[in-house]
């Protein structure tokens, strides 16, 4: 914490040559779409280990009780069944593991603390064998009145969700506030002074699941050296690899993670949930244990914090905000994973990009007796961008004002602080233009047919506030190149990226870069693949790498042909010699001679954090978007027609548009999930209601926007290679803001749940109709 | 045996069942219980299908039975008896077929983990509807879930090919 800041992550490439760029910039199809479109894709269930063992998972069907016994005698009576493992098995004190507070048990102690927490877990010859054997194991457990809710974990004398002795000396412990986050600047009761309208209202935003397609899994095997191979998609396989060495007491160079490409991460595939299990099952075994998750236990390992706030948020006459104060409670999970930060990072934009004299952000994380929470796209952004861009609107309807006026009253300029105070935040984009952009491409000043209405949003996300991501590339005699780079490619197309910025550094063709990355054996060090960090912390470390090799390159050349060093010099795919250019796999292959080889060029990006800083630092870039929806709602049934929806994001530079677009596309369509249709569901057991894809509803191609349309806004302003930022979530922070909007002007009714389902839309219509709205 | 339990059946009475795949008579000993999902997967090996919901909801295990589309996880290994099946490895059986190329071109493959399921969709929905409009696209595909969303793309993709198949340039 200490730690002083070294370097940040300075600019690297401003594009000098604004011409073509090569293969950068274009629309490169995806590295690796054939074997993905083919079915020769192997994501992990389709590894085949012969002779492994499978795993069973054990649970109750109930969300908090103590476990008073484990009769597994029948279960063991099973043919076939190998072993049956519980808590007495694993070592004492049982290790627990976990990426903000070290809380989560390998497997149940004592008490279960969330629906779908294993209990137990069934080690047999078939997946047949373990999964009659789990159903066969008997648990006598006491039900206990669980925390299931926000009010329930918050109320006087309330379910302790943690037992306090995890977290000795912090005086919450006693609670089931795991952690707080306070974010003030300004004097915000001298602001109200002179404040003209004053909003005040409380906002929810649910539990929603990641629901990737593919499921969770992990598969374990033991080596003879005693540590073990690992195999997850994972999306930080050196996170799981330090992990596992930290929970099993082996050096790392013991435990090899490989990490199959991800079938969908969304940040539910970045923290370590069953790995750990699976790594005691193969040690205890000394056999390849496999577990492939159900979809149904992959929901109880994941998903969003819920969010309530209550906010109160003053303009002037002319609609300039002069104060925002927001207490926002983040509902996390059991355990703590990576739920706090998620609170501490949301909350610390929750009064938005724009120019607020006074500010108060009073968050907590409150731990509940539900599945733990975890990183999930946008990454607490959304949730306060909900209430925060939705209060603007309250404002602008008093005022008089149109969504998107109001917002130019308010977005700061580029260089121009939004956060304030002792851990200020400036604008690094100019957001202006998507916000203008967006308004442009619905059409906002059009003509509104009957029913219809239109919003317009922006959010915002602080990119990774530290940062470390190391590359090989190894350009080889032959003018070919492999790149080792550890980001997981879970469907953002990150080794598309590589391969185009090594073919034009390198001046490889584009069909000759290859890309290894998802084994810690060989693949030097990535900190982890999350915060639409990669194109500008692997990038940039990519980038480094071709450097290094062109440089190799020169000197070798120098050395094996006689021509001075200081004669020579190398730029992008050439080398200069005094007889003219050459091509650099062509420099290459004269300076390797008749003893081939290869040049290895090393690349290291690093963001050191700052001790002081509430979020341990600043951001190396922030993703910025603006979103406008146009709806049509049914007044009769409460259904919403999204007729037109557009998504603008400030994007630097676009590596590769079509990848730009399709991310941006997904986000947007992931961000109606939330805002149209996904909760999850809980009874007065703690259990999840909908748990399966029949009752848990994302977007299908039917809810696509009759018109999706993406803009990128592009200034070359990033901290990323030839001036590219992050990203990956910026379509999906502000959805909800928008569409709620334009549903209030389509209807005359404001409301403040999520999700806008059917239901809950007629329902206010009917509400408002006997007269009570706002 | 005192400790005989209900569903002891399931681990044994193997059944042998003979069907086509991909063009070729496959015979796998499966219990009766073994969907067409697991048995393609597990038997035959043709990992290719994917497995998300088990219940016929998302669409990933989707793979043609005498040419109908259907969710290979609602089916069992011995419904399928004296069947013909048609998987994603069996469509690519020449290499990539020209919808695939234009999930490619369309920027519709992200992850990838549904596609496979995705493109036989598309492929009994171009086969029974050549010339499909924007909604019957949407309609034939609403089976299928895509989580990276990458709806509006494989829907470009579904008419790029209906527009190459069909003859016409673009």
């Amino acid at each position: 914490m200490t730690e002083a800041p070294e370097r940040t992550v300075e600019p690297f490439d401003l594009p000098e040559d604004p011409g073509p760029r090569g293969q950068v910039g274009r629309p490169v199809l995806r590295y690796g779409g054939g074997d993905r479109t083919s079915g020769a894709q192997r994501f992990l269930a389709d590894l085949s280990f012969p002779g492994a063992l499978q795993v069973a998972l054990v649970t109750i069907p109930v969300g908090c009780a103590d476990i008073l016994g484990v009769d597994a005698t029948a279960a063991r009576a099973i043919p076939g069944v190998v072993d049956v493992v519980t808590a007495a098995d694993l070592p004492s004190p049982m290790p627990r593991f976990g990426v903000s507070h070290q809380d989560r048990p390998v497997l149940a102690v004592e008490r279960v603390n969330y629906h779908g927490e294993p209990v137990a877990a069934v080690v047999a010859e078939t997946l047949d064998a373990a999964q009659a054997a789990a159903r066969a194991v008997r648990v006598d457990y006491r039900e206990l009145p669980g925390a299931y809710t926000l009010d329930a974990a918050l109320a006087p004398g309330a379910h302790l969700v943690q037992d306090p002795s995890i977290r000795p000396g912090d005086p919450a412990a006693a609670t089931n506030v795991l952690e707080d986050a306070l974010y003030i600047w300004g004097d915000v009761a001298a602001e109200e002074a002179r404040t003209a309208v004053v909003v005040e209202n409380v906002y929810t935003f649910p539990m929603v699941t990641h629901f990737p397609i593919e499921p969770g899994g992990t598969v374990a095997v033991p080596t003879d050296q005693g540590g073990l191979d690992v195999y997850s998609p994972v999306q930080h396989p050196y996170l799981l690899q330090r992990t596992l060495a930290s929970v099993l007491g082996l050096p790392l160079n013991q435990v090899r993670v490989f990490a199959p490409d991800p079938g969908g991460g969304f940040g539910g595939k970045q923290n370590p949930k069953i790995e750990p299990l699976l790594a005691f099952l193969a040690l205890r075994t000394r056999r390849t244990c496999r577990l492939v998750l159900s979809l149904e236990e992959t929901f109880q390992s994941m998903r969003r914090a819920g969010c309530r706030m209550t906010a109160r948020t003053g303009f002037t006459q002319n609609g300039e905000l002069t104060f925002h104060q927001v207490d926002a409670d983040f509902q996390i999970g059991a355990y703590a994973d990576v739920a706090p930060r998620v609170m501490g990072k949301g909350s610390y934009v929750a009064a938005g990009p724009y120019r607020i004299p006074g500010v108060r952000i009073a968050a907590r994380a409150v731990m509940t007796n539900t599945t733990p929470s975890t990183a999930f796209r946008g990454f607490g952004s959304p949730q306060v961008a909900w209430a925060l861009e939705s209060q603007l609107d309250a404002g602008a309807r008093r005022l008089g004002l149109d969504g998107l006026e109001i917002r130019r009253r308010n977005l700061v300029a580029k260089g121009e602080a939004f956060v304030r105070g002792a851990s200020e935040a400036t604008a690094d984009g100019e957001w202006h233009q998507s916000l203008e952009k967006a308004a442009e491409l619905l059409g906002w000043d059009q003509p509104l047919a009957p029913n219809r209405g239109r919003g317009i949003a922006v959010g915002i996300k602080p990119g990774a506030t530290s940062g470390l991501s190391q590359s090989l590339v190894r350009l080889l005699c032959d003018g070919s190149a492999i790149v080792y780079a550890g980001t997981s490619d879970m469907g953002q197309g990150a080794r598309t990226l590589w391969q185009q910025i090594v073919s034009d550094e390198l001046g490889t063709p584009l069909d000759q870069v290859s890309v290894v990355s998802g084994d810690t054996g060989t693949v030097p060090f990535d900190l982890q693949t999350s915060a639409s960090r990669s194109t500008v912390f692997m990038g940039s470390a990519v980038l480094e790498a071709c450097r290094d090799v062109r440089q190799r390159v020169l000197d070798l050349y120098a050395e094996s042909t006689g021509v001075p060093a200081d004669q020579l010099s190398e730029r992008r795919g050439t080398l200069v010699t005094p007889e003219g250019e050459l091509s650099l796999p062509e420099a290459a292959r004269k300076a390797l001679g008749s003893l081939r080889g290869e040049f290895i060029g090393q690349g290291t990006r690093r963001l050191r954090g700052k001790g002081n800083h509430p979020l341990g630092g600043d951001a190396a870039f922030y993703e910025f978007n603006a979103t406008a929806i146009e709806v049509e709602v049914d007044r009769e049934t409460g259904e919403l027609l999204l007729t037109k929806h557009v998504t603008v994001s400030d994007v630097g530079t676009e590596l590769n548009p079509l990848q730009v677009v399709s991310q941006d596309e997904g986000a947007a369509i992931m961000g109606l999930g939330h805002s149209q249709m996904e909760q999850l569901l809980l009874d007065e057991h703690g259990r999840i209601r909908n748990l399966g894809a029949l009752d848990y509803r994302i977007p299908t191609f039917k809810d696509v926007p009759v018109e999706l349309i993406t803009g990128a806004v592009e200034n070359h302003d990033g901290p990323g290679p030839y001036g590219s930022k992050g990203i990956s979530e910026g379509a999906l922070l502000c959805t909800a803001g928008a569409l709620g909007a334009a549903v209030a002007q389509a209807t005359g009714v404001v409301i403040r749940d999520l999700p806008l389902t059917p239901e809950r839309v007629w329902a206010a219509i009917q509400t408002a109709g006997t007269g009570r709205h706002e | 045996m005192t400790s005989a339990r209900a569903d002891d059946h399931l681990l044994d009475e193997l059944q042998t069942v003979t069907l086509t795949v991909n063009g070729s008579r496959r015979s796998v000993a499966v219990p009766p219980h073994r969907t067409l999902l697991d048995g393609l997967r597990e038997e035959v090996g043709l990992p290719g299908t994917k497995s998300c919901c088990a219940e016929g909801e998302c669409g990933a295990c989707t793979v043609l039975l005498d040419g109908r589309a259907v969710n290979s996880c609602l089916v069992l290994c011995v419904e399928a008896e004296g069947h013909e099946v048609t998987t994603i490895e069996g469509l690519s059986q020449d290499g990539l077929t020209d919808l695939q190329e234009e999930f490619l071109n369309a920027g519709a493959v992200q992850c990838g983990f549904c596609i496979p399921g995705q493109v036989v969709a598309a492929e009994y929905l171009l086969r029974t509807n050549p010339s499909p409009s924007e909604d019957e696209i949407r309609e034939g595909m609403s089976g299928n879930l895509c989580r990276c969303a990458g709806y509006q793309r494989i829907v470009r993709a579904v008419q790029a090919t209906a527009a190459r198949r069909s003859g016409g340039d673009d």
